[in-house]
């Protein structure tokens, strides 16, 4: 192939890649206005700021309480991927490996969390939850992000095991190995990369979801993305150049494990993966 | 009291003296103890996921005053209130049918690329950022003395700054801004899994590029094409934040996320606010249904060589 293109064929490429560099160049523009803003002094009707500096950094650490705000974060998430890990993996094993009566509505069970936005349940969630005792608080904040999570885990998990050679498990048994036992000796080292992969999706995806933290945070148990919202929320209050500090922290702060996910994950794989591995 | 520990005795002594069987006939059934291992996340998702909607819904109709009803009724007869709907699907529904259209063309380059990698994760870098920060960095860009409104000038293109942002044009460049990357993944993940020889055999045969994607790729798509409007749609559903942010709240972006937290959070009516978001739900649900049943039409319609 390749020679025989048409000049519409060449024209439709080129357009394609004129719109991607278009959506790109705009993106790491609008992402640069946010950085550069936060080194700015004061950017008023110009191209760049007046003069740089860092005091932005410090005023957005002391004004948004960022140190407070940040352990919550680590908590929450941390919270999030070890119990979502906890809960998932065993499910998904299950999953993977049985094909018990009711099967197809426990996969459902676990799909309808995701196909509804977490707004719409996310509100009756916190009605629950506050007459628990729970809203407001870090745990009702670990619980309701954990709805999402727990399916999300499970359906990533499961094409993952069904890899695996079900007669390594089997030897395991013949020698002996409880159900415990394979697991921590046969089948987590084997699944680590998976693991790996889709707790640190959970793990971006918990930074970032912002709707559900909103609904069941109270003030002391606010995460990074709802202390944001306040602070663009309230802008004016604020120094415009401390909120977008505070932003490029978020920013640094996701990115840095999303690079770290990419490097254990071809997101491209999480659908086609048992295919490809086929093919080759 | 009694009775019932009676029963539980008899149940427990049966079941010891029928243990081996048993155990047995569930296993011919693939239940045992491995099974068992999803018992937790079932529960889980029973007690959190379950429990609070069906609580939600039966707290929808014990409203404040009036009869089981009246919170519905004051939603459908309030323009204020029924009007959010049509604002959101005013939103989700373009700016998700133009993610997964333009991400089919440039998944269908992506694919053929050496280095997929480098440009996969320069586009899901959009997925970390979060629609609050999005929604910043657009008020800053493309506000009237961003960047754009200032490059559009210098090159005469406009006289004075465009209006893009506290209205519909900002929430929906933001929708596609954070949306777009989702859905591009799970596009090229559906169409690397389509076999390249299938097309490469319609290529020997002399089919055109164009005659190759509408016959071989799109039939063969269209059901991975579907399930990615329907994830997209409940993403691009949920435009609270941005609604707010880079919107008009209190006009045309006044989508249903916002009368659903208005009612729970500023008039603490937890009853209206739990309709509303079952009302959410159905709409939402709905526009899945619709597009799945979609795809079949859709699906016989190219299969059979009717246009596509």
């Amino acid at each position: 192939m390749g020679q025989d293109k048409t000049v519409s064929e060449r024209l439709w490429a080129l357009a394609i890649w004129a719109a991607v560099i278009f959506f790109i160049v705009n993106f790491m523009a609008m992402i640069a206005t946010v950085v550069i803003n936060s080194f700015g002094t004061r950017w008023l009707g110009t191209w760049l700021p007046a003069g740089y500096t860092v005091r932005w950094y410090r005023s957005a650490w002391d004004e948004f309480q960022l140190g407070d705000v940040l352990i919550t974060t680590f908590q929450v998430v941390g919270a999030v991927v070890l119990l979502s890990g906890l809960f998932g993996v065993p499910a998904a094993y299950a999953l993977a490996r049985r094909n018990f009566p009711g099967k197809q509505f426990v996969m459902l069970l676990f799909l309808l969390p995701l196909m509804i936005p977490p707004i719409t349940f996310g509100i009756p969630l916190a009605t629950v939850l506050y007459q628990l005792g729970a809203g407001g608080t870090l745990w009702g904040v670990i619980i309701a992000n954990l709805v999402p999570t727990v399916p999300f885990v499970i359906l990533v998990m499961i094409p993952f095991i069904e890899q695996i050679d079900p007669r390594i498990e089997s030897a395991a048994r013949v020698f002996g190995a409880g159900t415990g036992q394979l697991f921590v000796y046969v089948l987590v080292p084997l699944l680590a990369p998976g693991i790996l992969a889709a707790l640190l999706l959970v793990l971006v995806r918990t930074i970032a979801m912002f709707e559900l933290t909103f609904f069941t945070a109270g003030p002391d148990s606010q995460t990074l993305v709802v202390a944001l919202y306040y602070a663009v929320y309230a802008a004016g209050v604020r120094a415009g150049q401390s909120i977008d500090a505070m932003a490029v922290i978020y920013m640094i702060t996701t990115l840095i494990w999303l690079l770290i996910a990419l490097r254990f994950v071809d997101p491209t794989q999480m659908v086609a993966r048992a295919k490809q591995e086929a093919a080759r | 009291m009694t009775h019932t520990a009676d029963r539980l005795a008899r149940a427990a002594q049966e079941s010891t003296r029928e243990r081996t069987p048993w155990r047995v006939r569930l296993a011919l059934h693939d239940i045992d103890g491995i099974t068992l291992l999803v018992v937790p996340a079932v529960l889980f998702v029973l007690g959190l996921f379950v429990y609070p909607f069906l609580y939600g819904l039966v707290l929808s109709f014990k409203p404040r005053a009036g009869d089981f009803l009246a919170n519905y009724r004051k939603f459908f007869s309030d323009p204020f209130l029924y009007d959010t709907i049509f604002a959101t699907l005013r939103l989700a529904l373009p700016a998700t049918i133009i993610n997964v259209l333009v991400s089919i063309p440039v998944a269908l380059r992506v694919r053929k690329l050496h280095r997929r990698r480098l440009l996969t994760t320069i586009l899901v870098i959009p997925i970390t950022l979060g629609t609050v920060l999005i929604a910043e960095g657009l008020l800053n860009y493309l506000g009237p003395q961003g960047w754009l409104n200032r490059t559009l000038m210098l090159f005469g293109v406009i006289s004075a700054p465009l209006r893009l942002v506290h209205n519909y044009t900002g929430v929906m460049i933001s929708l596609i801004l954070s949306g777009f990357p989702f859905t591009f993944l799970l596009t090229l993940s559906y169409i690397t899994g389509i076999d390249a020889s299938l097309e490469q055999a319609a290529a020997t045969l002399g089919a055109t590029a164009r005659a190759r994607f509408r016959h071989i790729v799109l039939p063969l798509l269209v059901q991975g094409l579907a399930v990615n409007f329907c994830l997209s749609f409940v993403q691009t559903f949920s435009v609270f934040p941005s609604a707010v942010l880079l919107g008009a709240p209190a006009g045309d972006t006044r989508v249903i996320s916002i009368a659903a937290y208005q009612a729970a959070y500023e008039q603490y009516d937890a009853s209206m606010a739990a309709a509303i978001a079952m009302i959410m739900g159905f709409v939402q649900l709905t526009v899945v249904v619709l597009a799945l049943a979609g795809r079949n039409l859709f699906y016989r319609g190219a299969a059979g060589g009717g246009k596509g």
